[in-house]
């Protein structure tokens, strides 16, 4: 019995050890970011580092989960949503710091054509008397850049007669992941997959922004944050000059380029 | 929403248990007879769609079934139609999916009449088609039960990948887990709930009932 208690204890000890070496160094920066700005945030972390700051840690996924999990009090300092509602919802809960909203992004829609497929002549507009099989859009319930897909299909008069052919992804990364397979001939999807090193074939067209509500990707601080200094640190990164031109190179519109309506 | 989702779940399970029963039952026959060396590979290869995520699945029935796969191209040729993003698509996904929860009953079931009363049967004079349908079938009815009740739960608890293969697309291929998904995403909570409480209560009783026929028949070795 000695031993095996003994064992256990020598076993408990170096689980201890090994958990609070762990805790001992600088607390990292916790961000957690919609799913569609992982790469860009990737780089901006590592110019962060770069310029002294605090260790990042990313937690990619989607922006309603991340929302619930903050609010079950999942341990994130700065929270990079796909939408502005869910940095609003957590404002009025009282779980995000009044004030620290701001918008860091503005994503921008292309239509994109498989390959073996054509883009319409006079671009966008003409989507509704061309050969589409299918066009793929995310989920405009629930995705930012599915419910501005909708818009500006509803917008340019052709959301009635393309309707029966639109196949919803539950993301606009599954939406992109359709064309790739082949399943849909054409896409409705972010901008910043163009700049994707792994991005399907085929050839793409601006969607133009005045056709769609803006779609604003908001940040915002988080109260129960763990390392509230190392979240004010990267917020400030995030507005800075160094950051924004970043995220420019990878298809997104600058927080300054942003007019209000 | 919610109801046209329910009964697309509904119609997907039924179908889905019906196909498993056509050709899970001679799948299953020859995996509780056979001596090939092929019986080991096939039992793991019937087995796999309970080990792999559902996301796995999807992502190759999405190649597969797409215009452009083996299946989906001569799907196109046939019909015109795509396969990917329809009812028969999800139809064919969760065949798959459901398959080790149709095919592992019926074959346990048909292992345990064992070679004895076939044996029997065909010194009688019976056909092995006889003995079969008037034999191993009646004795294996357990099996049976157990098979189909598994395979229409586990159709409806599917996710991952129908989610991938069908698109979510309102009365056609949004089911009933989709339609969950959607409610928690857009923070629809009341809605998220009553159908997650739905599902649970159905797959608590479906299983408490499996469990009471497995031994109200077997009274002495469950016991």
């Amino acid at each position: 019995m000695l031993p095996l208690r003994s064992g256990l204890r020598a076993f408990a000890l170096a689980v201890l050890l090994i958990l609070t070496t762990g805790v001992s160094h600088a607390d990292p920066v916790r961000v957690a970011v919609a799913a569609n700005f992982l790469s860009p945030v990737e780089a901006i972390a590592s110019a962060f580092e770069a310029a002294g700051g605090e260790p990042v840690e990313i937690v990619s996924g989607a922006t309603g989960q991340h929302y619930a999990q903050i609010i079950n009090g999942a341990p994130f300092d700065v929270f990079l949503a796909a939408d502005q509602a869910r940095p609003a919802r957590l404002l009025e809960k009282g779980l995000a710091i009044e004030g620290s909203v701001f918008t860091y992004a503005q994503g921008r829609l292309v239509l994109w054509a498989g390959e073996g497929h054509q883009l319409p002549d006079n671009g966008f507009a003409g989507l509704v008397d061309h050969p589409v099989t299918r066009l793929a859009i995310a989920n405009p319930r629930l995705a930012p850049y599915g419910r501005a897909a909708r818009d500006a299909l509803q917008a340019t008069g052709q959301w009635q007669a393309l309707q029966p052919r639109v196949v919803e992804g539950l993301s606009v990364g599954r939406a992109l992941h359709y064309l790739a397979t082949g399943n849909v001939s054409h896409a409705l999807v972010a901008a910043s997959y163009t700049y994707a090193s792994g991005r399907p074939g085929g050839a793409w067209v601006a969607v133009d922004p005045s056709w769609h509500e803006p779609i604003r990707q908001d940040a915002v601080r988080l109260v129960n944050a763990p390392n509230p200094a190392g979240a004010r640190a990267f917020m400030t990164f995030l507005k800075s000059a160094e950051a924004q031109s970043i995220l420019q190179g990878f298809g997104y519109r600058a927080a300054g380029e942003v007019t209000e309506p | 929403m919610s109801l046209s989702a329910v009964w697309i779940s509904l119609q997907l399970a039924s179908v889905t248990v019906l196909v498993l029963l056509v050709i899970g039952t001679p799948l299953a026959w020859w995996l509780a007879n056979s001596r090939s060396r092929w019986r080991v590979p096939v039992d793991a290869l019937v087995a796999l769609p309970l080990v792999l995520p559902s996301t796995v699945l999807g992502f190759y029935m999405l190649i597969l079934l797409g215009p452009a796969g083996p299946i989906g191209r001569f799907w196109v040729a046939a019909t015109g139609e795509t396969l990917t993003f329809s009812f028969t698509g999800l139809v064919i996904t969760s065949v798959l999916y459901s398959l080790p929860f149709v095919v592992q009953p019926i074959r346990d079931a048909f292992a345990a009449v064992g070679r004895g009363p076939m044996e029997a049967a065909a010194s009688l004079g019976a056909r092995p088609i006889d003995a079969f349908f008037s034999i191993a079938c009646p004795q294996s009815a357990r099996g049976f039960l157990t098979a189909a009740v598994l395979g229409f739960a586990h159709t409806l608890g599917e996710f991952g990948a129908v989610l991938m293969v069908g698109g979510s697309i309102p009365g056609e291929t949004r089911v009933v887990a989709i339609a969950i998904y959607e409610h928690v995403e857009m923070l629809e909570y009341g809605a998220a709930h009553t159908l997650s409480a739905g599902l649970l209560l159905f797959s608590f009783v479906v299983l408490v009932a499996v469990y009471t026929v497995n031994r109200a028949r077997h009274p002495v070795l469950l016991r």
